[in-house]
């Protein structure tokens, strides 16, 4: 292992750059027309490669520093893991080095996230792939020269217009049709969400859908199905692996969502009240890691047990999203190899 | 009784790719329980032929076509309902395409759609169209099993048992065995001899020796026309036209 | 087997009319969606709004290209680098697989998380205040794996015959990718910067605790070392999606609503111009060059 190790680090490319850096010493002292040659070549390449090994570079950075902020609360204030993720009182003290203890308990924030990512993905999904199949079978005319730029646009619109439209339009909707003082909740936060990932997640479908063989549609129509019966039973399922991908790479984008969640969920530091039953649940206001975050960060004084928990909060969404990648990478993989 | 017997029937049958025309005045009676093979060099509209019969055609942009088809007596563009159709006109494809599902659900595939919903009659459906098409033995203990883990020929077969779920009247097939090691294509060869007792089939193949063997009747198609259609017998020993001699034995093609 | 049929039918025809009906309401949705953040826009213009001094946006426009232009200026010439080594002399590997992950752990992170950090080593450890540089390197990390993404998309994607006619007359890998390559994918990559500085446009959650929420510049002070400066990159800046929130956030002022919905309104005009043009740039430089 050990040798198999030290061959990489001879057949990498930044230890040949210094082999050839004593190789363009004794070039020197030849040819000059050669030394400019290769100071051409080598030295645009260790540029690019410089900067790939940056990104590298940074990725680990962030990580680093992430982790070293995130586990202040339980180095620092010693507070115990199980606090943080399962109990849902949330009183840090917010002074440096106070000696008093708060507490950290982050169960609302990370259960608002959860619920308000998982309605988003049930509102957006089926209009979605609906938008796939129409995209790819129903009008391809039509969807490319008017569905697929409408989508397009959609995308481009920035996540903070999102949540001033949803609060100038959808909040004021919400609390009329209910008869709610506020239209605050879980259902405004669930339907801003899912504008939002609604393109990622049929553009991902569009490309699955389109990828299913054309034979499969072929022995279909010849057995004498109808369209709908081909699509719904072949193709969808065919691309399912694909479709999977889109969902989870929109539920990513829905659990990071700040600032479009923050205005219009209400902020308010409670479970959504499901066990009073559906609706209940749904128009109660409730707060999510990002919201909290992204109101409570410029209030806090660094090192103090609130501002640490803040930071452990990111730490458990960078975690989550890196996650969430590793399930993608497992499920294109999974798809892939089902085409054989 | 020799009107009786014909199943499938062609009135000045013409096709066009936009402008380029595949299918030139095409006058054709297939008889009914018989293997009908369509032979000729590639590229000459046999496969193009047979998907105007279960107007597979329609799923291709830009297709023109003019004439009639006539599948017991009915008019198939303008008379007959396209699902009822391709029920009744099935067709196996030159490449093995079983659906990525188990094998059960390939063939259970047809019933279903046209309504079939009893798992008790699936499952008979499915054992009588996998023995069929001589698969049943050796799918049996793994039906459940993802299709395109079979062999090629094992595919084939499948699809064929696919095609016959649905209890078809006809069935067409282009090109089955090119895709074929030797043995499965013989093996799918018994298949056809058998299958034509009980079905119709017309069969596209680049095989000559493959036509001469199980077909009954044989239609030479060139450049979109038949030059030359006759039982086999008489076709392939003494051929009316000299085109159709020059074609078997081997000047071109 | 008629009925089983007739109903197959009917369960197609529906199905096709929810799907017309699904489609038409997403194109119909966002005509109305836009239509209102356009109309509420054009209502609450005044020749003050639109002003560089006061309550004018003209100051959170200004910073806003001006921040995303500064954070291109860091993120193209790092992330085209890293794209033309990821097309022409990453060899697979181990490396280049963790090269791969870091690009795509970068580009699914959520924005607010990039904000922080960057708010750690640029705000935090350097002991300044909120300032644009910071800003502008938040939203380089965020678009660095896009452009990085696209050049590499953009460099496969150059025909290998290219390649072989430059190598055959003896240039060096490096001279074949700056001569040829590199000209031949310029479309796309412009296409893709664009795109970026687009996204860049409606950044906020980096931006809250990078640049702040604040500006206070004059006009008339064009002396990058000066603080008041619009030119000075140490200074804090909001830009219009910033203020959007700050607005919403801190809304005391009587016409907080009119002056986030003029904002609303000119980020919008403002990232829907860059698409479009990203499309005819696109469109325009393939047939400059295809002729």
């Amino acid at each position: 292992m050990k040798s198999t190790l030290f061959k990489k680090i001879k057949d990498n490319e930044m230890f040949k750059r210094i082999k050839i850096s004593s190789l363009l010493k004794k070039i020197k002292n030849g040819s000059p027309k050669l030394l400019k040659k290769t100071k051409n070549e080598y030295l645009g390449r260790s540029v690019v490669t410089v900067f790939g090994f940056f990104i590298i570079i940074l990725t680990l950075l962030i990580t680093g520093f992430l982790i070293y902020k995130g586990i202040g609360t339980f180095v620092v204030q010693k507070h115990s893991i199980f606090e943080f993720l399962f109990s849902n009182k949330f009183a840090p003290q917010d002074i440096v080095g106070s000696t008093q203890k708060g507490q950290v308990g982050a169960a609302v924030f990370i259960a608002g996230s959860i619920i308000i990512s998982l309605f988003a993905l049930l509102i957006a999904t089926p209009f979605a792939i609906a938008a796939a199949i129409f995209i790819n079978e129903i009008s391809p005319r039509l969807g490319k020269r008017f569905l697929q730029p409408a989508i397009e646009i959609f995308v481009g619109i920035p996540s903070v217009v999102y949540g001033w439209i949803g609060l100038s339009i959808l909040v004021p909707f919400i609390a009329n049709i209910f008869k709610l003082p506020y239209g605050f909740n879980v259902l405004s936060g669930a339907i801003v969400l899912s504008l939002m990932i609604f393109p990622t997640i049929t553009s991902i479908s569009v490309d699955a859908i389109r990828n299913v063989p054309i034979e499969y549609k072929e022995a279909s129509y010849s057995l004498g199905s109808t369209r709908w019966q081909m699509i719904r039973r072949i193709q969808i399922r065919s691309a399912l692996p694909g479709i999977l991908t889109g969902v989870v790479l929109g539920l990513t984008r829905a659990f990071g969502e700040a600032l479009a969640v923050a205005m219009v969920i209400g902020r308010r530091e409670q479970f959504p009240k499901f066990n009073n039953g559906f609706l209940d649940g749904l128009l109660s206001a409730t707060s999510t890691l990002t919201s909290k975050i992204a109101s409570d960060m410029g209030n806090t004084v660094t090192g103090s047990e609130w501002n640490n928990a803040l930071w452990s909060m990111a730490l458990l969404l960078f975690i989550i999203s890196f996650l969430f990648i590793i399930l993608i990478r497992f499920l294109s993989r999974k798809g892939s190899r089902q085409k054989v | 009784m020799k009107d009786n017997s014909i199943k499938i029937y062609t009135e000045n049958l013409n096709l066009f790719y936009g402008d380029c025309q595949a299918l030139k005045n095409i006058n054709i009676e297939i008889q009914e329980n018989k293997a009908t093979a369509l032979i000729g060099p590639s590229g000459c509209g046999k496969s193009t032929f047979i998907k105007t019969l279960n107007r597979m055609n329609d799923l291709v942009p830009n297709v023109t076509i003019t004439g009639d088809v006539y599948f017991d007596k009915l008019n198939v563009y303008k008379e007959y309902d396209i699902v009822e159709l391709r029920k009744k006109i099935g067709m196996v494809f030159q490449k093995p395409n079983p659906f990525p599902m188990s094998n059960y659900d390939n063939v259970a595939y047809g019933p279903r759609i046209h309504g079939v919903k009893s798992k008790q009659k699936l499952d008979e459906i499915v054992e009588k169209s996998l023995r069929s098409a001589a698969l049943w033995d050796e799918v049996k203990d793994r039906l459940k099993k993802n299709a395109l883990g079979l062999s090629g020929g094992q595919q084939q077969r499948l699809c064929i048992a696919r095609v016959l779920a649905v209890e078809p009247e006809v069935v067409l097939m282009d090109e089955p065995t090119s895709a074929l090691d030797p043995l499965s294509t013989q093996k799918i060869e018994d298949l056809v001899d058998e299958l034509k007792n009980k079905y119709t089939i017309i069969i596209v193949t680049h095989n000559m020796q493959q036509a001469a063997r199980i077909s009954d009747k044989a239609a030479f198609f060139l450049l979109g026309e038949i030059v030359e259609y006759d039982s086999t017998e008489k076709l392939f020993s003494v051929p009316t036209d000299k085109r159709t001699e020059d074609y078997i034995t081997g000047r071109f093609g | 087997m008629n009925k089983i049929h007739k109903r197959a039918k009917i369960a197609d025809k529906t199905a096709t009319i929810i799907l017309y009906i699904t489609a038409s309401f997403f194109i119909l949705l966002l005509v109305v969606l836009t239509g209102y953040i356009l109309f509420q826009g054009f209502r609450a213009v005044t020749p003050q709004l639109l002003g560089f001094s006061g309550d004018g946006i003209g100051i959170q426009l200004f910073n806003t290209i001006y921040l995303v232009l500064i954070s291109l200026i860091i993120s193209v010439p790092i992330g085209i680098c890293a794209g033309i080594y990821m097309a022409e002399y990453s060899r697979p590997g181990r490396i280049t697989n963790i090269l791969r992950s870091s690009i795509e752990t970068l580009s699914s992170l959520p924005s607010i998380v990039v904000g922080l950090f960057a708010f750690l080593i640029l705000v935090e450890a350097t002991h300044m205040q909120y300032n644009l540089l910071a800003g502008a390197g938040a939203v380089s990390i965020l678009s660095i794996p896009l452009i990085t993404r696209v050049t590499e998309d953009a460099i496969r994607g150059v025909p290998d015959s290219y390649r072989e006619g430059s190598y055959g007359i003896g240039a060096t890998k490096w001279q074949t990718i700056v001569k040829i390559l590199i000209p031949s994918a310029l479309p796309r990559i412009i296409t893709g910067i664009i795109l970026a500085a687009g996204r860049g446009f409606g950044e906020a959650a980096a931006l809250i605790y990078t640049s702040g929420m604040s500006s206070d510049i004059d006009f008339s002070n064009w002396n990058p070392a000066s603080i008041t400066s619009p030119l000075n990159i140490f200074r804090p800046c909001d830009t219009l999606a910033v203020h959007i929130w700050a607005l919403k956030a801190e809304g005391i002022a009587s016409n907080s609503q009119q002056i986030a919905d003029l904002s609303a309104a000119v980020l919008v005009i403002l990232v829907f111009l860059f698409n479009l043009g990203s499309r005819f740039l696109g469109r325009f430089i393939t047939k400059k060059n295809s002729i």
